[in-house]
């Protein structure tokens, strides 16, 4: 204790200095709100430093939670965009219309195989979420397959990268329609047949849904041109596509609905008016 | 005799904020300079005392000016700052004798005079515009006031010193 005191009183000038000069700029800082402006600012930059760096971390911990939100906000943008770009402006017409025939179910992806010359993936919404066979399923990047089998809660998807699959497809730039097919390779290449020969193609074209099929809507991106040849005497292209999808790591994907497709499906085999 | 000294510091603190506050700081030379003349009173405060009681004079000196020019408390921290380090700038120009021997700074050699008002100035101006611009990217106007206010406030301390001294 005495020391303390010592200590004081041995250096009392120097304190006494630091104390009025301390009490002074506190002083100038209040009064000035540019100074205190700056003051609080370079405190803004410590603490705001140390919180960011805090939450950097704690971030982590809800993540779950985030991405499901992102997923339905991306549900719903998907919505509007589907209807934009039929209608051209979306202020009036209310995404939930049913006059418009897409509408889209998120899903999970819980099995999945790329390695298989006949793959399927399973998800984890079924018949209760409104899925049936034939549906279209895709994720943000790409097509990723039909929906095969239903059951109440879960449904099996028929992956793009299956000798049975034949998804219709087009070239974006010039509407050339052909048929997607898998030569069981690589799981991210497919090959696009049917496309006539005086179609012009080149290296890295996009290739999307065609829209003529009742499963997928139109412009679904697909992948792009890998490779093409064209022997002489062939009518049709020999196209590989490279999928824009990472198939062996699907997560998230969204299921689509037409629901026109009973009645466009009805009109085009010509069977009877079977209305139910 | 101690009375005779509290009268007459009393009576130049009045005197010295007095002038400032009505005649210096609305010279305003060239747009913006000022001179700073009250820091005459912490320079020519007797040698003698105690150093606790300079520093706390000098903050109230400042204080006071501050009030009348509503600028925070920059005056009392440049005052303080100055009342602070007066000792070692005394030692600095007039040598180590100004401890033993009273040293009347009016009867110093000019040179030494000189010396001390320049550096007191300019110490202050320094702590003053830093703290009232208060920005690292405008050193250069904080240079720029402290050298010409530091001339106009040196020349104008050193008259006022002559002035003054002549009457003993």
């Amino acid at each position: 204790m005495q020391q303390i005191i010592f200590f004081f009183i041995r250096n009392k000038n120097f304190l006494l200095f630091v104390l009025l000069f301390s009490a002074s700029v506190a002083l100038t800082l209040q009064t000035h709100s540019y100074h205190s402006n700056k003051l609080v600012n370079s405190a803004n930059f410590l603490s705001g430093g140390v919180y960011s760096f805090k939450s950097s971390i704690t971030e982590y911990f809800d993540l779950k939670e985030q991405n499901q939100l992102l997923i339905n906000e991306n549900n719903r943008l998907r919505q509007l965009l589907e209807v934009q770009k039929e209608i051209g402006s979306v202020t009036y017409l209310d995404s939930l219309d049913t006059s418009f025939p897409f509408h889209f179910v998120p899903a999970k992806v819980i099995n999945n195989s790329y390695f298989k010359t006949k793959n399927k993936l399973t998800i984890n919404k079924g018949r209760t979420d409104s899925l049936d066979i034939d549906m279209g399923v895709i994720t943000s990047l790409g097509v990723v397959g039909i929906v095969d089998d239903v059951s109440a809660n879960y449904a099996t998807v028929q992956s793009i990268l299956n000798t049975n699959s034949q998804i219709n497809a087009k070239l974006k730039k010039s509407e050339h329609f052909g048929t997607l097919e898998w030569n069981t390779k690589t799981p991210n290449m497919v090959s696009l047949t049917y496309i006539p020969r005086i179609a012009k193609v080149s290296v890295g074209d996009t290739v999307s849904t065609g829209g003529k099929s009742t499963i997928f809507p139109e412009d679904i991106l697909i992948g792009a041109v890998a490779q093409f040849t064209l022997n002489e005497g062939d009518d049709y292209y020999d196209i590989t596509v490279e999928l824009f999808n990472d198939m062996t790591n699907l997560k998230h994907v969204y299921v689509i609905e037409n629901t026109n497709s009973e009645e466009i499906q009805l009109l085009e085999n010509g069977g009877d008016d079977d209305a139910e | 005799m101690q009375n005779n000294e509290i009268v007459v510091n009393t009576v130049r603190f009045i005197a010295v904020v007095l002038f400032q506050i009505l005649l210096f700081n609305h010279i305003n030379f060239l747009g913006y300079i000022n001179p700073y003349v009250y820091i005459v009173f912490i320079l020519v405060f007797p040698l003698t005392s105690s150093k606790s009681l300079l520093i706390l004079l000098s903050f109230i000196l400042g204080l006071t000016i501050d009030m009348f020019g509503d600028s925070g408390g920059i005056h009392a921290a440049a005052c303080v700052f100055i009342g602070y380090i007066r000792p070692a700038v005394l030692k600095f120009s007039f040598g180590v004798s100004y401890e033993y021997n009273t040293i009347k700074i009016s009867k110093a050699n000019f040179g030494q005079q000189f010396t001390y008002v320049g550096l007191m100035v300019v110490l202050h101006h320094l702590v003053l515009f830093s703290l009232e611009i208060f920005s690292t990217e405008h050193i250069l106007l904080v240079l720029k006031s402290t050298l010409f206010s530091g001339i106009f406030s040196t020349i104008l301390i050193l008259c006022t010193i002559l002035l003054f001294s002549k009457k003993s």
